[in-house]
């Protein structure tokens, strides 16, 4: 997790003699003021980028809410261009989050026993290549993804969607009357296949840092592979796997192509998981937009303030897990 | 229970780097052997080769035999696990499982074999803590972390951890070097009551060490940086250092070269 | 946890507390063999259940896989060895479960996008094309990409860049605790808000048209973070002895950052802002909303609707006809190889430059 760092703010910075001179009294030479400044610039730059983010996405979408005559948590309809205009995100919501379960459910433990696989279990000669591949799937766009869910994906799930239909129909959850098989479900399998590279990624480097003193002691004490793994490199990487769901759940939430080319959308919700349906928010922006009026595309505004909302909570709790397991590694280094 | 190990032709293998080679020799049964020589002699990789710790490194791989009494550890059929099981080990640094606690520490072991009442293992937990000195220490903080005690009762944790199976052997590798001289004290008497129920192999470092503790003492050196290491003699601790019949002892343990 | 997990093995009553050294094992070929023979019994079951998805014939045979191979070492070798084989299998088949759609959109994609694949596909727009009949190219759309990610790089590389700066060789302070924790933040940003926030400022609110430039905004938004992270890894590995020697010559501090910091850490600094790249030219979220897609060759991207790379996959896509499709793999595979090719030619630097130590 080399890229969570924080700033070395004591390391490099800290002996140079020139620094404290070059804020406090500005008699330094012109140069230095000029770099430091374009340098702050720039970081300030981001900031009020930031802000303006949540200012503008905020002013947007409260003049939408405003005008909503339907309640904007709990409706189910969405026709902002409608005079008056009545939209909720009620069935965003569902879908979004349920589509992202789905993908966690899936996604995390394989990913995890791939992480496993790379970092414990295959030969050295395999294990330096597969990071590679799955570094680079990891670049592969989401749109790519959404072509395959389409046009392959799709037709190769009838048989599973049929044979789940079977067996667990009774659970209410699992009934399918035949057709496209373009439902959330797909939705949240494309979506684990997509996070699948980035959540192994992060589990990997994670489980490789996993202290070898713990491993070999656990080994000394007569401990299978596998007990060894439970010993010492799970404990060790929960809360790296943990983060690294995270991050793998905060693209999900917020994918929007690979989701629009893969479901086919209506404001329902279905009890069945495989019956066509319902939307997510990302994939409901980018499917409305174009014939979205004014108050359509501030409707649509409104919603994706929820998601940058969600997607913030999830990315802020990972980085808090990150930074309680530095604290953690830290006092027993 | 202690047992004899009979070592013969055994050679030990980084991939193709063979770092240690031909190396036979016999380690009594309740007592103790320290291996000593310079940096890079192989004789961790050795003591690793005993049970079968060596092959766990990448491309690590082993030639020759290895009697425990009259079986073969390097044998066909010979399950590692079991190997590891029945000849214990004890590391450079301490290393207690960081998420366990004091008492899970040293009920690792008996808890992977399932031997777990809890009665049974409190009493065991109890007389293995005892036996590494340290039960008055910790006894009334048993469910504390491992990883909250200082260095050197850390290290008394784990050989605790390791006697609370009832191995057969004790491996100790440098198990002092990363303590200060008190802790080393304490775990040198501590090898002193251990060997009247195991047999105990110690690598160290540090000669007096040796002298200290052990009965029996081999040295082993090598020709040149990158030549295997080879094991020049094993004969009584008294002899090796006062009248060793190599040479090479000689200046070792005299101060000329290491 | 691990250790009420291991508890509950079962007594090994044979011979406690030490076990023999010698433990029947299944011999070394049996892993492969199962496999084989799940594999077989897998095609078997759906051939004669007739279930055609292969998709299922894989997972009977994997589940099949599973279970013999922990069912047969708990006959031969013991509770705790079945454990570690059902441990090794289950970690087999997760990684084979993983493979197979990845390797199947990486062949579909190769394999589909070669038909239409040719010299005058990269050279043509769309422009008069009938979208039901095969023709047409990309040409536009390479042009749309290249403006776009190329104007979104000027904007974020320098400002990325600085930051890093500021961060690593400056900032001790609240701005750059405050820096470091919204670069995070913007990490996380879903590329459509990023461009929702470009339509609520740049469109609705200042009123200019959808353009390439707009786009390139909202991907300079998404390139930031990842361009201040990199960086800023990149400006830490800088040894401080370089700093010091420097500045003991009497080197003022803005010319030991810019002739000795940044040429050591040149190599990182560009591998990063090369995946940077490579990650925001799949994105075709914010494209949608800020570039509006265009069938016909538009050279300036400051002005009129444009088209680019990724978009051009979605709406082939969604025209929904075979010549269509075939266009969008095409483009997918075009897509996929500049990324792939950006990503290994960026490793590549990153060895070569890496500082030798």
């Amino acid at each position: 997790m080399a890229t969570e760092t924080p700033p070395a703010t004591a390391g490099p910075t800290a002996p140079q003699p020139v620094k404290g001179a070059n804020g406090a009294k500005g008699a330094t030479r012109k140069g230095d003021r000029i770099f430091l400044g374009l340098s702050r610039g720039s970081g300030i730059t981001l900031l009020v980028i930031m802000a303006a983010i949540a200012v503008f996405l905020t002013w947007r979408a409260a003049l939408a809410i405003n005008a909503d005559e339907a309640s904007f948590l709990t409706s189910f309809e969405w026709d902002a261009n409608a005079t008056p205009p009545r939209f909720g995100i009620a069935v965003l919501a569902f879908g979004t989050v349920v589509s992202s379960i789905i993908a966690m459910v899936l996604a995390v433990p394989i990913a995890v026993g791939i992480a496993l696989f790379i970092s414990h279990y295959a030969p050295r000669k395999l294990a330096t290549p597969l990071g590679y591949v799955i570094d680079l799937l990891a670049a592969v766009p989401s749109i790519v993804y959404g072509l395959w869910g389409a046009l392959f994906l799709v037709p190769h799930l009838t048989g599973l969607y049929e044979w789940l239909d079977q067996y667990l129909g009774w659970t209410g959850l699992f009934t399918y009357e035949g057709g496209a098989a373009r439902s959330l479900f797909t939705v949240g399998i494309l979506l684990a296949i997509m996070i699948l590279p980035i959540v192994t990624n992060v589990s990997r480097e994670v489980f490789r840092q996993s202290p070898k003193m713990q491993e070999e002691a656990a080994l000394a004490l007569g401990a299978t592979r596998w007990e060894v793994i439970r010993m010492s490199v799970l404990p060790f990487g929960r809360s790296g796997v943990i983060s690294a769901s995270m991050l793998g759940l905060g693209r999900a939430l917020g994918e929007t192509m690979a989701v629009a080319t893969v479901l086919s959308p209506s404001f329902l919700i279905k009890a069945s998981l495989l019956e066509p349906g319902g939307g997510t928010f990302a994939q409901n922006i980018a499917a409305g937009f174009k014939e979205a009026g004014s108050m359509g595309r501030d409707a649509l505004i409104a919603s994706g303030l929820v998601l940058f909302v969600i997607t913030l909570l999830v990315n802020g709790a990972a980085r808090l897990i990150i930074a309680r397991r530095k604290e953690y590694s830290g006092a027993n280094a | 229970m202690a047992k004899r190990i009979d070592v013969s032709g055994l050679s030990a293998y980084y991939g193709n780097f063979r770092a240690i080679d031909d190396i036979s020799m016999t380690v009594e049964p309740r007592s103790v052997t320290a291996f000593i020589g310079p940096s890079g002699c192989g004789k961790s990789t050795f003591l690793r080769t005993l049970n079968r710790m060596h092959e766990v490194t990448t491309g690590g791989r082993v030639e020759g035999k290895v009697m425990l009494d009259d079986e073969d550890l390097y044998g066909p059929g010979v399950d590692p696990v079991s190997v590891r099981r029945t000849i214990g080990m004890v590391f450079q640094r301490p290393n207690p499982f960081p998420t366990m606690s004091i008492y899970d520490n040293v009920a690792a072991g008996l808890r992977l074999n399932g031997d777990a009442k809890k009665k049974d293992l409190d009493e065991i937990v109890e007389r293995s803590l005892k036996g590494a000195n340290l039960w008055n220490e910790v006894k009334d903080r048993l469910n504390r972390p491992g990883s909250g005690l200082s260095g050197g009762q850390q290290q008394r944790l784990c050989i605790a951890r390791a006697i609370a199976v009832e191995p057969q052997v004790l491996l100790m590798d440098e198990p002092c070097s990363a303590l200060d001289p008190i802790s080393t004290l304490a775990i040198e008497d501590l090898i002193g009551e251990l060997k009247s129920r195991f047999t105990i192999v110690i690598v160290t470092h540090n000669m007096q060490q040796a002298a200290r503790v052990s009965d029996r003492t081999a040295f082993f050196n090598l020709a040149e940086v990158g030549a295997p290491g080879k094991l020049i003699e094993i004969d009584d601790t008294e002899r090796i250092f006062s009248n060793p019949s190599v040479q090479a002892t000689e200046d070792y343990i005299s101060g000329r070269f290491g | 946890m691990s250790q009420t997990a291991v508890a509950d093995a079962p007594v090994d009553g044979a011979a406690p507390p030490l076990p023999r050294l010698r433990q029947p094992r299944l011999p070394r070929w049996a892993p492969a063999g199962l496999a084989a023979l799940a594999a077989a019994l897998g095609i078997g079951i759906g051939l004669v259940a007739g279930l055609d998805s292969r998709i299922q014939w894989g997972l009977i045979a994997a589940a099949l896989y599973v279970v013999l191979t922990a069912g047969i070492a708990g006959a031969v070798e013991g509770v705790r060895q079945a454990k570690d084989r059902l441990a090794t299998s289950v970690i087999w088949v997760c990684f084979l479960l993983a493979v197979v759609p990845l390797a199947s959109l990486l062949w579909e994609t190769a394999a589909r996008g070669v038909k239409v694949l040719d010299g005058y596909f990269l050279t043509h727009s769309m422009s008069g094309v009938i979208t039901m009949e095969p023709g047409g190219g990309i040409y536009h759309a390479l042009i749309g990409t290249m403006e776009q990610v190329g104007l979104a790089t000027l904007i974020a590389a320098p400002i990325g860049l600085l930051t890093a700066i500021y961060l690593v060789e400056y900032g001790t302070g609240r701005l750059a605790k405050a820096i470091t924790f919204f670069v995070d933040v913007m990490t996380g940003i879903p590329s459509i808000v990023a461009g929702l926030f470009i339509l609520s400022f740049w469109i609705i609110i200042l009123g200019f048209g959808y353009s390439g430039f707009a786009g390139a905004l909202a991907l300079a938004i998404l390139m930031m973070p990842i361009v201040v992270r990199s960086t800023e890894e990149m400006l830490k590995l800088v040894p401080n002895e370089l700093r010091e020697a420097s500045l003991a010559l009497g080197v003022p501090k803005w010319k030991t950052i810019l002739k000795v910091v940044l040429p050591t850490a040149v190599g990182g600094i560009t591998t990063g802002i090369m995946l940077a790249v490579a990650r925001i030219a799949g994105e075709s979220a914010p494209i949608l909303l800020l570039v509006f897609g265009s069938a016909e060759i538009n050279n300036n991207p400051f002005e009129g609707a444009q088209s680019s790379l990724p978009y051009y996959i979605y709406e082939q896509w969604a025209l929904g006809n075979e010549p269509s499709y075939d266009r969008a793999w095409a483009a997918a595979l075009v897509l996929i190889a500049f990324v792939m090719i950006l990503n290994l030619v960026a490793r590549g630097i990153a060895r070569w430059k890496a500082p030798k130590h």
